[in-house]
């Protein structure tokens, strides 16, 4: 095992396996159709190939090295070949425009950049009049590029570093050699919820900890595969298809494109897989809205098994005592439904799967763990590594995101915050000392931001982010996030935002998810032309008004918080989104963005009017603005008397 | 959007445009007393993006018709490649290269993209029907040749997601994708858009512009399309006819015929 001194950093990694495990595979990606597979010798000399390359163009020790695209095995590469020579990769978030990539790279210095494809370079030459240091331009898929000047391919990058390589042959060892376990490794940024987004710098050390516990925890090996589809500069994907790919050897699999996800994860049957809630919700939906279509016996058989899974799969996949006839039922619905449907979503073979960055709704949960498949939360931030909580295979409670993992010391400050220490924490954020002294404290304790507690098992509960919890004018507490994960669960309610901080009562924006609610619509023969229209039809209203009524009830029971029920809502005439900046890239809501930019309608919400009309400007995809313009009805919502909890 | 835009801006300094191809002389059609052409001429040079455009009914689509050969003209000559005739043979123009797509999608249904795409392959095919009904030696080998291109044309167009979708199953936009998909399998030297991007949203036409405008600049196909959204042919034309009730009213390049009155009356109707 990986464990000896001498690998503490991620170069060192990769030339072990490449010395141990040669001919693995290290790396599969689709291409045209078909799997390519690269062992991990392959992957070590593609990215001795990539830093010689790099080193012979300029790139030198300390600098930062923006890596742009989809996942790619060449820019998983690239990352290595940066760290190689003990420079720091800055992966960026793909999807972004133009403009959101210049404070990224000027903030960063960045002055060597590799790009996937077309779409990504010509974001970055439009931005390269305002970054005056970005010089150095690469780019892995070709198409379309053959006529740019000064932006140079993946295959002469790596040509040169070839080159280099031969007239230099000690060169690449001698870097590699010069890596220190507390050089920094890779630098993250946040994805601004407040603020501008901050560099995180995490070190060598700190990832390779993270990737240790987890991987001893839930015993990986190189055995093992992950399908590699979250964005790149996301914190979740550098640790599962980065830190824990070196650290254990594994394969990663990079899907053909992003469209193709399921198909792929369908075709690799992963053991190791992580997807967000919204995934795992948007399974369950385009299953759910296949049954419907299929045969009157199969939609028998299907309402009959998950119902015995409901009864009694996770007890059975917690290690309860079943009675023989449960089991006996469920070893009958795995050969029916349980196992041909985790063969249909790609989980055949998933060992453990994991899901973070939002809370899950409890029936959601429920569902995959009773078919068989061992889903469990954890919890962390870019601050952490990833890496706070773990949720162990046979204590996984509905509720929580699990117990601190390995090497973790959490605390619950008075406040309410929780903190936590250990190897995993940042070194600091780039260029921000200020910010750095404010979120560690003397003791070394990282102040997460989150408001949670600890139950009496030790396990880990977060409510809600610390600084939005916030008060009614009554007093009673109100925690938005909490509110609105309650109103998401549901599958017709895509995005919600709750609106009560120092007011008399809580009120809410709801986005309906237009698959599943267009779905629903088509059923009933429905007619609608677009969001806007679907979204304004009083049927639609009836249909969320019942989910905000369920929500309702749920509070109600839940002490403090039945002050917090939902007396008015209205829902949205567009689809929040990060390029109206209403969503941050990673799809949290940016509460008090959206507050203010549609004041009108908070007020209307408040006011007790009955319909407001609203007009938005929206970008579209293009970067072009159109407006969008309706006349909101809002709704009154039924309201429980408080029960308080029982013993509570 | 800048995408497009930049894209634009490379494609017209990389490509070189060259000499006619095609040339169209004193064409006239008739279907009984109707005239649909009347005397039309112009031609069509290598590697460019020429667009015909006009209102309904101008007479755009039974053009497309007689360059492939699928309506003789009665009067003019078609000149393809040197070579003068009064009309196409449809599997000559196949066989010389011209490939099409159709206004209202001509795709198999029932089977999957992948397969339909496959079908543009189908005269570079040249095992025998024994051995390609036990996919035996040179059919095997041609398969896998021919695979290998269809997949290339799948990743080009972005529809990897939909490789074994049956066709009947995808929305409107995805369909014509398809379609130009099967028609550059084909490897034409002369491609021949049908209203490309009718019935589209905005971001779909904007992705189909992107795709005519990669087609011609990475195979350096020659493309004839007909369209009659203006802003759409305006971006990406290298020149324009423009055909009202079956006569040629203007040609240029998209700036000439934007100022060209009669243009702009058959687009915005004037009181005769």
């Amino acid at each position: 095992m990986p464990a000896t001194p001498a690998l503490d950093t991620f170069p060192r990694l990769l030339l072990h396996h490449a010395k141990v495990r040669g001919n693995h595979p290290a790396t599969r990606e689709k291409d045209l159709g078909i799997w390519q597979t690269w062992s991990w010798s392959q992957v070590a000399d593609e990215v001795r190939a990539i830093a010689c390359g790099l080193a012979a163009q300029g790139f030198r020790r300390g600098m930062h090295l923006a890596i742009i695209g989809d996942n790619r095995p060449r820019l998983y590469w690239s990352m290595a070949a940066a760290e190689a020579l003990g420079g720091v990769p800055v992966p960026m978030y793909q999807d972004a425009p133009a403009a959101e990539f210049v404070y990224v790279l000027n903030d960063a210095e960045i002055v060597f950049a590799i790009a996937e494809d077309q779409e990504q370079v010509d974001k970055l030459v439009e931005a390269m009049p305002q970054v005056p240091s970005l010089a150095h331009l690469y780019y892995d898929d070709e198409r379309g590029l053959r006529n740019y000047e000064g932006v140079v391919s993946y295959d002469e990058l790596t040509r040169i570093g070839r080159e280099h390589d031969r007239a230099n042959p000690g060169f690449f060892d001698a870097e590699v050699a010069k890596g220190d376990t507390h050089d920094v490794s890779i630098m993250l940024y946040t994805s601004g919820t407040t603020g501008k987004p901050k560099g995180v710098c995490q070190t060598h050390a700190a990832f390779i900890a993270a990737a240790k516990g987890g991987a001893e925890f839930d015993r990986l090996t190189a055995q093992d595969s992950i399908l590699s589809y979250l964005p790149m500069a996301w914190v979740g994907d550098h640790l599962f298809s980065y830190a824990q790919w070196l650290y254990a050897g594994f394969t990663i699999n990079c899907p053909e494109s992003g469209e193709t996800v399921m198909t792929d994860l369908r075709e690799i049957g992963p053991t190791y897989y992580f997807a967000p809630p919204r995934v795992f919700e948007n399974l369950l939906t385009q299953v759910m809205i296949r049954m419907e279509d299929a045969s009157a016996i199969k939609r028998w058989l299907f309402r009959y098994f998950t119902g015995v899974a409901r009864r009694c799969g996770s007890e059975i996949m917690d290690g309860h005592a079943v009675g023989f006839a449960d089991r006996f039922l469920y070893a009958l619905g795995n050969v029916f439904i349980y196992g041909p449907l985790r063969n249909v979503l790609g989980m055949s073979n998933i060992r453990i799967a994991y899901t973070a960055g939002a809370a899950i709704g409890p029936d959601l949960y429920r569902f995959y763990r009773s078919i068989g498949v061992n889903l469990k939360q954890l919890y962390g931030q870019t601050e952490t590594c990833a890496y706070v909580c773990l949720q162990p295979d046979r204590g996984v409670k509905f509720d929580t995101v699990g117990e601190a993992a390995p090497g973790v010391e959490i605390k619950i400050a008075e406040s309410g915050e929780v903190l936590v220490r250990g190897p995993m924490l940042l070194k600091e954020y780039y260029k921000r000392a200020d910010a750095t002294a404010e979120s560690i404290d003397a003791n070394g304790y990282f102040h997460t931001g989150d408001a949670g507690v600890i139950d009496g098992t030790g396990h880990l509960k977060i409510i809600d982010r610390a600084k939005d919890v916030g008060r009614l004018a009554s007093g009673a507490m109100f925690a938005p996030n909490y509110i609105e994960n309650k109103l998401k669960f549901f599958p017709h309610i895509k995005e919600a935002v709750a609106f009560g901080a120092n007011r008399d009562s809580v009120c809410a924006f709801v986005n309906i998810d237009f698959g599943s609610v267009g779905n629903w619509a088509e059923r009933r023969a429905l007619a609608y032309s677009g969001y806007t229209d679907l979204a304004g039809k009083t049927e639609v209203y009836e249909l969320i008004k019942e989910c905000v009524e369920k929500v309702n009830a749920e509070l109600a029971t839940e002490g403090d918080l039945a002050a917090s029920q939902i007396h008015r809502f209205l829902i949205l005439h567009k689809e929040l989104d990060p390029d109206d900046d209403e969503l941050t890239r990673t799809r949290k809501v940016r509460r008090g963005f959206v507050g203010e930019k549609y004041q009108v309608l908070t007020d209307a919400l408040y006011s007790g009017k009955k319909v407001e009309h609203v007009e938005t400007v929206v970008k579209f995809e293009d970067g072009r603005s159109g407006m969008v313009a309706a006349d909101l009805v809002i709704a009154d919502a039924k309201r429980f008397p408080a029960q308080g909890r029982a013993a509570a | 959007m800048n995408e497009t835009a930049s894209a634009g801006a490379h494609h017209l300094e990389a490509r070189r445009i060259g000499d006619p191809v095609l040339r169209l002389d004193h064409i006239s059609l008739a279907f009984g007393g109707v005239n649909a052409l009347t005397d039309i001429s112009f031609d069509v040079r290598e590697h460019e993006v020429r667009a015909i455009i006009g209102p309904n009914g101008a007479g755009k689509s039974s053009m497309l018709n007689v360059i492939n050969g699928v309506y003789r003209p009665q009067q003019g000559t078609i000149t393809f490649r040197g070579k003068e005739r009064r009309g196409m043979d449809t599997h000559e123009a196949a066989a010389h290269g011209i490939a099409r797509t159709f206004q209202n999608i001509a795709l198999f249904r029932g089977m999957s993209v992948l397969d339909n795409i496959m079908t543009g392959r189908n005269l570079k095919m040249k095992a025998t029907f024994v051995e390609q009904a036990i996919w035996w030696g040179r059919a095997r080998n041609e398969e896998l040749l021919h695979r290998r291109k269809v997949e290339e044309v799948i990743e080009f167009l972005e529809i990897q997601h939909i490789r074994k979708t049956p066709v009947g199953r995808l929305p409107y936009g995805l369909q014509k994708r398809v379609e130009l998909a099967r028609a550059i399998a084909a490897e034409p030297s002369l491609l021949l858009l049908d209203e490309p991007m009718a019935g589209m949203n905005v971001e779909e036409k904007q992705d189909m512009c992107r795709f005519v405008l990669d087609v011609n600049e990475q195979y350096g196909t020659t493309i004839v399309l007909i369209e009659h959204d203006m802003g759409v042919v305006m971006d990406i034309s290298d020149r324009v006819v423009v055909l009202d009730y079956g006569k040629k009213i203007g040609d240029g390049t998209p700036d000439e015929v934007r100022g060209n009155r009669a243009v702009i009356d058959a687009y915005l109707g004037v009181a005769h």
